[in-house]
């Protein structure tokens, strides 16, 4: 890249000074999305959660689809950035923000569904640990509060990952910026200097976080995997559960992340920094996990068609041929028949548009899923006196519609903040290639 | 604090004034610790970029991992024994369960020590105004200088930044 540090910082933050009418139009609209899910859930809370389409047997469906595909997403960024900073993969260095960033909004999207499944979220706090009036302490063996320790953990171990790299390109901003602007960003650069201590504590410390984030990102989704095969529901008590969530996850996360790279490379003409070889290195990934998502998918129905335990084929059959069964094939389409062929071919893969073309029926695809998983089983449990169905309020489709409502005007939001790119690893990245340029070029010294 | 410093705009030249400087100390009348070097971006393949590596930063989140897994495994076996309530058949202390709990707050005990390493060693946040630094920085230039030099020293420091390749010398009082 021949682009002094001057011109890396005028084209990076440009977005940070200037706005275009799309993007005022944009918020707008996001807005008036995210502000009718939120009259939706009033709705809810003043009449009551009848207002959803919740009804005895299936107590789950919309929310918590929406919570298990939220969490997933969020596995785009902070598990994929720290994977690539451990394997020091180079080409990361433009990529790691954009997938850190969706990891954050993610997790606070998915985080309010348990609220609003709650049809009372006055009373959130009793997931909080703290003994009640009569001394008992929450239920320490239920699945569901893992889900608490594991989602805080993550959502503490995101915010940190996302906002220590961001310490310098704040102080860069701080440089630059003149009035409220820079008393702002001085505050939000805790007053970074660039001593060679600071650097070597900050990368130090991005390293052990990246170490110790693995494991986490791993555990929420095969914790949240496990709210459903600790129960002895048909389709859903299964050990299979916390490797194919995990990979589930990672799949419907780099789709998010190509999308939303390429709607960021559009609209903020970062054409030069997020290039087409980084749409076809997540290419191949988003391929491999497309294929292990088909391995799991046709593990699991295998073992289960082969098991013909009575009380699992209901259920089974209700997504193979019944009435959830277009949603079924739907789903195999855009997670494995759509995708995997673009993403196998090298020509498709390295073209950005294609790459999109693939990502976004695996968005469909894996809602659907976390959809299949949930409501087929619940609705054909066990004896047939007890069999119902499902369908829909309009509050909870306005209250889902509004939530990636929500993703998109937050991301929009912090990329009018925060520099999308992280400058100074973007930097580093240059003069680490011109370095190996450099060393590449000299002429071997014959030894005697 | 008072110091006199070169902008240099690049790695090599900084590396130059850097050495100068080590070599400088017994002359000028200061020692290494008044040197100073502030950059835009890590550049730990060079010496000036290599100052203070040593930390214990990986022990101390080892460390905030142990007392945060202990710290978890006490507090949910505390809860089951503060209301011996038995459920689902299982033990009151259930190991397979609470060690869920214990391995997420070992990580989170982990990042937390990390978290708070790094703010307590890099001295962050630090919003006090009168410390040295050049928003010229943030323009990829590396700042080589000296803190608090002796009076009769400066002309003769200046000469030697400049000579090392400073595009610019500059200096600071508080």
């Amino acid at each position: 890249m021949d682009k002094t540090p001057e011109q890396i910082n005028e084209e990076l933050l440009y977005p940070l000074y200037h706005a275009s009418w799309r993007f005022y139009i944009a918020v707008a609209i996001l807005g008036s999305l995210v502000v009718a899910a939120f009259a939706a859930w009033g709705y809810q809370i003043y009449y009551g959660l009848g207002m959803s389409g919740l009804n005895r047997p299936v107590f789950w469906a919309f929310y918590i689809t929406n919570f298990v595909f939220w969490i997933g997403i969020s596995h785009a960024g902070t598990l994929i950035s720290a994977i690539l900073r451990v394997c020091n993969a180079g080409w990361r260095r433009p990529v790691t923000r954009c997938a850190e960033a969706i990891t954050v909004f993610s997790l606070l999207i998915a985080g309010m569904f348990p609220l609003i499944h709650l049809g009372r979220p006055w009373l959130a706090f009793w997931l909080i640990p703290y003994p009640s009036e009569r001394g008992i302490w929450p239920q320490f063996r239920s699945a569901l509060l893992w889900d608490f320790f594991a989602i805080s953990t993550y959502l503490i171990g995101s915010v940190t990952f996302l906002l220590l790299p961001s310490f310098p390109d704040f102080a860069l901003v701080r440089d630059r910026a003149t009035g409220w602007r820079q008393r702002i960003y001085n505050v939000a650069a805790l007053g970074w200097r660039g001593t060679p201590k600071q650097w070597h504590r900050l990368e130090m410390a991005m390293r052990i976080m990246a170490v110790a984030i693995i494991p986490v990102a791993v555990s929420v989704h095969t914790i949240v995997s496990w709210d459903f095969a600790m129960a002895p529901v048909p389709g859903w008590h299964s050990t299979i559960f916390g490797p194919y969530f995990v990979a589930g996850a990672i799949f419907s996360g780099i789709a998010a992340l190509i999308i939303a790279m390429a709607l960021l490379r559009k609209t903020l003409h970062l054409e030069e920094y997020l290039k087409p070889v980084h749409f076809d290195n997540l290419g191949k990934l988003l391929l491999l996990m497309s294929l292990l998502w088909f391995y799991f998918v046709f593990a699991e129905r295998l073992t289960t068609w082969y098991g013909n335990f009575p009380s699992d084929m209901p259920a089974f059959w209700l997504t193979q041929e019944g009435r959830f069964s277009k949603l079924f094939w739907t789903m195999v389409f855009c997670n494995f028949l759509i995708p995997a062929p673009i993403l196998a071919i090298k020509s498709l893969r390295t073209k950005v548009g294609w790459t999109v073309v693939a990502s976004i029926p695996i968005i469909v695809g894996m809602w659907l899923e976390r959809f299949l998983i949930i409501v087929p089983s619940l609705s054909h449990m066990y004896l047939p006196y007890n069999y119902g169905s499902y369908s829909p309020s309009w509050v909870e489709i306005t209250i889902t519609v509004g939530t990636f409502a929500a993703m998109g005007l937050l991301y929009l939001l912090f990329s009018r903040v925060v520099p999308i790119i992280s400058i100074w690893e973007l930097k580093l990245g240059i003069h680490k290639t011109e370095a190996s340029a450099f060393l590449a070029s000299q002429e071997p010294v014959e030894q005697p | 604090m008072n110091a006199i410093y070169g902008l240099y705009p690049d790695p090599d030249s900084a590396q130059r004034a850097f050495n100068m400087l080590e070599r400088a100390t017994s002359d000028l009348g200061f020692s290494d610790r008044n040197i100073v070097v502030l950059s835009g971006e890590p550049y730990e393949d060079y010496g000036f970029g290599q100052q203070n590596t040593v930390t214990l930063m990986p022990w101390l989140a080892a460390l905030g991992g142990l007392i945060g897994g202990l710290s978890g495994f006490w507090f949910v076996s505390f809860t089951q024994k503060s209301y011996p309530l038995i459920s689902g058949g299982m033990p009151l202390i259930t190991k397979w369960s609470n060690g869920i709990i214990t391995y997420e707050l070992t990580m989170l005990g982990a990042i937390l020590a990390t978290l708070i390493t790094l703010l307590i060693v890099a001295r962050l946040p630090d919003w006090r105004k009168g410390k040295l630094y050049d928003p010229a920085i943030s323009r990829g230039k590396i700042l080589i200088g000296v803190t608090n030099p002796l009076e009769g020293t400066r002309d003769e420091i200046e000469k030697r930044l400049r000579t090392a390749g400073a595009e610019v010398v500059k200096e600071f009082r508080k």
